[in-house]
């Protein structure tokens, strides 16, 4: 047996194939390649970040770029507490929380980074931020030691290490009193530290009244890591060895810091508590030489690098198109590389370079991402706004498209058609309404065949489907449909057949009420005018001729002018 | 826009509805249904946005709605309605009209009716658009063309209307106990009277001008002959079915397909539309003269013609503000009810001071508050 293949859009059709023609019926498989859309609760993120979507796409270009930077940096914690949203709903399903959790993690990152672009100074915090964010477990462990019965003989009690490795000294300062309270001899070692802790300069821009330069602080924070300096050589600690590690750590000191790993977890923890304590006042631009040397350090030198360190390295490199590079490959939607590099895009970030295929990175990747939509029988519709955000190739996909989604109901040709109709796809329209017009009449639908063809304005099916009634008419000698032809109002006008039927129609209606001379002069302006299909002269003739013998009719001038119309054409 | 909360639910919404509330009890309702479409397993689920079993602590969860139970539906949920306080009615997009029931013990649903083949072509299914009950009976109207009368808990159909419309028929509403209006998709509207056999309507009327498919109606809850009805242009008319063929008033609404129009039950100066557009407008008459409200759009009215016949009986300012429609005088107001940059708002639904409504982007937004 062999496999035949042939690409969708979305999806590969599998089949088994003999070479020889043979009986049986093959089966053929459908293979998708991207399970996620099909995801309940994921669907969930990818309607609401639409909404962001196109939010972003909104705000005005002639904004000045300080009022903007702010609304990016909301627009992206927005996208992230979709995120967050729903990792909190997909508790079950691991899989896919790792991930959310891996891309949050690096969306943080690049708003730290790039968007918010903090400088130096509040960078680091920035970063601790970060840090802390994710790794939320600090509080439950504390609250865990705290509640418990004795905290201090808790044994994870000396975790308030983690406190201090996270720079929240209030927090360390309020567990370490507890302890003291258990150890009064010890009471003047605790006093001691307790005070360095609350004396650590924090580069704070925010304080009323008093802006730091960074030179100050840096003056200040020098000092202040002397003292302790001096606090460890004059071995205050030395009779306590967590306590005097907390010391080391407040220095900076690498080997105390390592020997802690399992509570850092991570190299980017390691990196970020190194900073608060050895360069607080590190630069942007310096944040890659410190991020590769922790990872050097923390990591084992065997293991090989997982696709997240290395996108983070990236990120701490300020290299963009690298991380965006690397998250294409690792993750196997283009959700998050897509509104990602939307978002830095409208930050001016990118360069624009571009590519061999597709017009630029930010076109390219939501393309992918919008035709990946395209192919779900429900989220296609987000996927139109995303095309028309994609100036030079989104209409053609569009156009591509829109004409092979299904319908199965007038309420979602009417749909398709409406968005058509918003981007001037007129051909699209035409088409779709032809294929609803065809549907209608094979059901012998001909009101609803009217109404599509008039919507298309599609005169020629309009014709068409005169031509049935007229068909029916000398089929069987009485119109069908009456309700339909006895209001057409100005749809009459759309093609000659139709004003034909409707004014032919109102000539049966008039005889009907016995308005002869009306009836004849309808009948004398239908023959002149020209609109009478060939087929029907005899007929128009013999409806003629009861209508000479009516006394109304002038049937002298009547008759030559039948005869005329008869002669003359 | 305070009091709207938007509820992600992983379906399209094609319809929304409130269970209705006994008449003595003054409650506000707590529990709506709604029917997805365009989904490969489409579904009907009941909500609660009631206090009781919502123990949230954070206060931006409360009055989120919270799923009942759920139920696979086959095809897409057309229509919906609730026939009485335990069954729904569903119109599905394969011709089949269901009615579901609704246990309160358990908090499940299960199909207690079915019609499979209720609206057809002579060869395949024809969706079944629009269903309207006034228990037990309940009437359905059809792409077909037809109008099918049933009774709940008898097996056969009660009554078929043959060859009722040349087009298909989108929505339909009961005028009296033994009449109902329809509307098609060129334009017309028809009134049909049970009493009478055959197969014709009583009365047709459409607008002089362009014939705009109309996709819903909804009648006057006081005042039987007056009619609102919006259609593929965004258009909102008001109908005076005694009068002749023509609308009584015409106003600008929505940029796209008006998909359902509501008078409020109790309240009739209040009007609500929804549409393709993404907007969802509250109309609000008032019979003073004040000064409009800063949260109140105008919007542009064109005036067709002015009533001359008073109506018997009801509220003569309240019913004159639809018929006149004068945005001179400070009587209309409309107001969006929603954030904007939305996809479709397919239905919306309003009892008391609550308003539901679902939309194309898989959301359902409760609002508790509505200024009536």
């Amino acid at each position: 047996k062999h496999l035949g293949f042939v690409w969708g859009p979305g999806d590969i059709l599998v089949y088994e194939t003999i070479y020889k023609a043979s009986g049986g019926c093959p089966f053929v498989h459908e293979v998708r390649k991207d399970e996620d859309i099909y995801s309940p609760i994921l669907r969930k993120l990818f309607n609401e970040s639409h909404h962001i979507f196109v939010g972003l796409q909104r705000i005005r270009e002639d904004l000045p770029s300080k009022n903007k930077k702010p609304q990016f940096v909301s627009i992206s914690k927005n996208y992230r507490s979709v995120i967050r949203a729903c990792m909190e709903e997909l508790q079950q399903v691991a899989g896919i929380v790792s991930i959310l959790l891996a891309v949050e993690l690096i969306w943080n990152l690049c708003e730290v980074l790039f968007i918010d672009a903090a400088p130096a100074g509040s960078l680091v915090l920035h970063l601790l931020d970060w840090v802390r964010l994710h790794k939320a477990d600090v509080d439950e462990k504390a609250r865990e030691v705290l509640a418990s019965e004795s905290p201090a003989e808790h044994q994870a009690y000396w975790d308030v290490i983690s406190y201090v490795l996270q720079g929240r000294m209030d927090e360390a300062r309020q567990v370490l009193v507890k302890q003291a309270a258990l150890q009064p001899a010890a009471r003047v070692m605790f006093k001691l530290l307790d005070n360095l802790l609350m004396k650590m300069p924090i580069f704070n821009v925010h304080s009323p009244g008093e802006t730091q330069t960074l030179t100050e602080f840096d003056v200040k924070w020098r000092h202040w890591r002397e003292e302790v300096d001096h606090c460890l050589q004059d071995q205050s600690f030395a009779s306590n060895r967590h306590l005097e590690d907390i010391c080391k750590i407040l220095v900076g000191d690498e080997d105390v810091l390592l020997e802690y790993k399992e509570l850092l977890s991570t190299w980017y923890h390691f990196l970020v508590t190194r900073l608060l304590f050895s360069h607080p006042t590190v630069k942007p631009t310096e944040l890659h030489y410190y991020a590769q040397s922790s990872m050097h350090m923390f990591l084992d030198t065997r293991s090989v690098p997982e696709p997240l360190d290395s996108i983070l390295l990236a990120a701490f490199e300020f290299d963009i198109h690298q991380v965006i590079k690397d998250c294409s490959i690792a993750l196997n939607n283009w959700w998050f590389v897509g509104h990602l590099t939307d978002l830095l895009d409208h930050c001016k970030l990118l360069q624009s370079h571009n590519l061999h295929f597709g017009s630029n990175l930010r076109e390219f990747l939501l393309l992918e991402y919008a035709s990946g939509l395209f192919t779900h029988h429900s989220l296609w519709q987000l996927a139109v706004d995303y095309f028309d955000h994609c100036p030079e190739f989104g209409r053609v996909y569009l156009e591509l498209q829109i004409e092979r989604v299904p319908l199965d109901t007038e309420r979602k040709a009417l749909k398709v058609i409406r968005i058509c109709e918003q981007r001037q796809m007129t051909e699209q329209v035409r088409s779709i309404c032809k294929i609803m017009a065809k549907k209608a009449l094979r059901n012998n639908r001909l009101g609803s065949a009217l109404s599509w063809s008039i919507r298309a304005k599609d005169a020629a099916f309009a014709t068409l489907i005169s031509e049935r009634f007229l068909q029916d008419y000398c089929a069987k000698g009485t119109f069908s449909d009456l309700d339909l032809i006895d209001n057409l109002g100005p749809a009459m006008l759309l093609s000659d057949r139709l004003t034909f039927l409707g004014k032919y129609r109102e000539f049966h209606r008039l005889y009907g009420e016995k308005r002869f001379s009306d009836a004849a002069k309808l009948l004398l302006s239908l023959m002149t005018a020209k609109i009478a299909p060939h087929s029907f002269w005899m007929t128009l003739l013999t409806d003629a001729l009861p209508l000479l013998e009516q006394k109304e009719v002038n049937w002298p001038t009547t008759l030559t002018s039948i005869l005329n119309f008869f002669l003359l054409t | 826009m305070d009091g709207i909360n938007a509820k992600y639910v992983s379906k399209k919404i094609s319809k929304t509805r409130w269970r209705p509330v006994s008449s003595s009890s003054l409650q506000q309702p707590d529990i709506f249904a709604t029917g997805s479409w365009d989904n490969e397993d489409n579904s009907i689920s009941i909500w609660s946005i009631g206090e009781n079993g919502v123990s949230s602590m954070d206060d931006e969860f409360e009055g989120d709605p919270q799923l009942l139970c759920e139920y696979k539906h086959n095809g897409d949920v057309l229509d919906l309605q609730f026939l009485d306080q335990d069954r729904i009615v569903t119109a599905s997009s394969t011709g089949a009209v269901t009615i579901f029931r609704h246990h309160h013990n358990s908090q499940t649903l299960s199909v207690s009716q079915l019609w499979e083949r209720a609206h057809h072509y002579p060869c395949n299914n024809a969706p079944c658009t629009g269903v309207v009950c006034n228990s037990p009976e309940i009437v359905t109207v059809g792409e077909d063309g037809r109008i099918m009368l049933f009774r709940a808990d008898q097996e056969g159909v009660l009554r078929t209307i043959e060859m009722a419309d040349s087009s298909a028929i989108h929505a339909v509403t009961f005028l009296r106990t033994t009449e109902i209006l329809t509307v098609n998709s060129i334009g017309q509207l028809k009134l049909w009277d049970f009493r009478q056999p055959g197969n014709e309507p009583s009365q047709i009327l459409s607008l002089t001008g362009d014939r705009v498919p109309l996709h819903c109606v909804d009648r006057h809850p006081n005042q039987q002959h007056i009619v609102a009805t919006g259609g593929q242009d965004g258009m909102l008319c008001i109908w005076d079915v005694r009068q002749g063929n023509m609308p009584i008033s015409l106003m600008e609404a929505h940029t796209s397909e008006m998909w359902e129009v509501h008078f409020h039950p109790s309240n009739p100066g209040h009007l609500f539309s929804c549409s393709e557009d993404g907007s969802l407008l509250h109309w609000e008459t008032s019979s003073n003269t004040d000064t409009p409200s800063l949260q109140g759009n105008r919007i542009k009215l064109l005036i067709i013609s002015r009533s001359a016949i008073a109506p018997a009986g009801g509220n003569q300012s309240l019913i004159n503000a639809w018929l006149t429609g004068d945005s001179s005088k400070g009587h209309l107001e409309t107001t969006h009810m929603l954030p904007s940059q939305m996809l479709s708002v397919n239905s919306l639904d309003v009892l008391g001071q609550c308003l539901v409504c679902g939309t194309d982007g898989e959301a359902i937004y409760v609002n508790r508050y509505v200024p009536i």
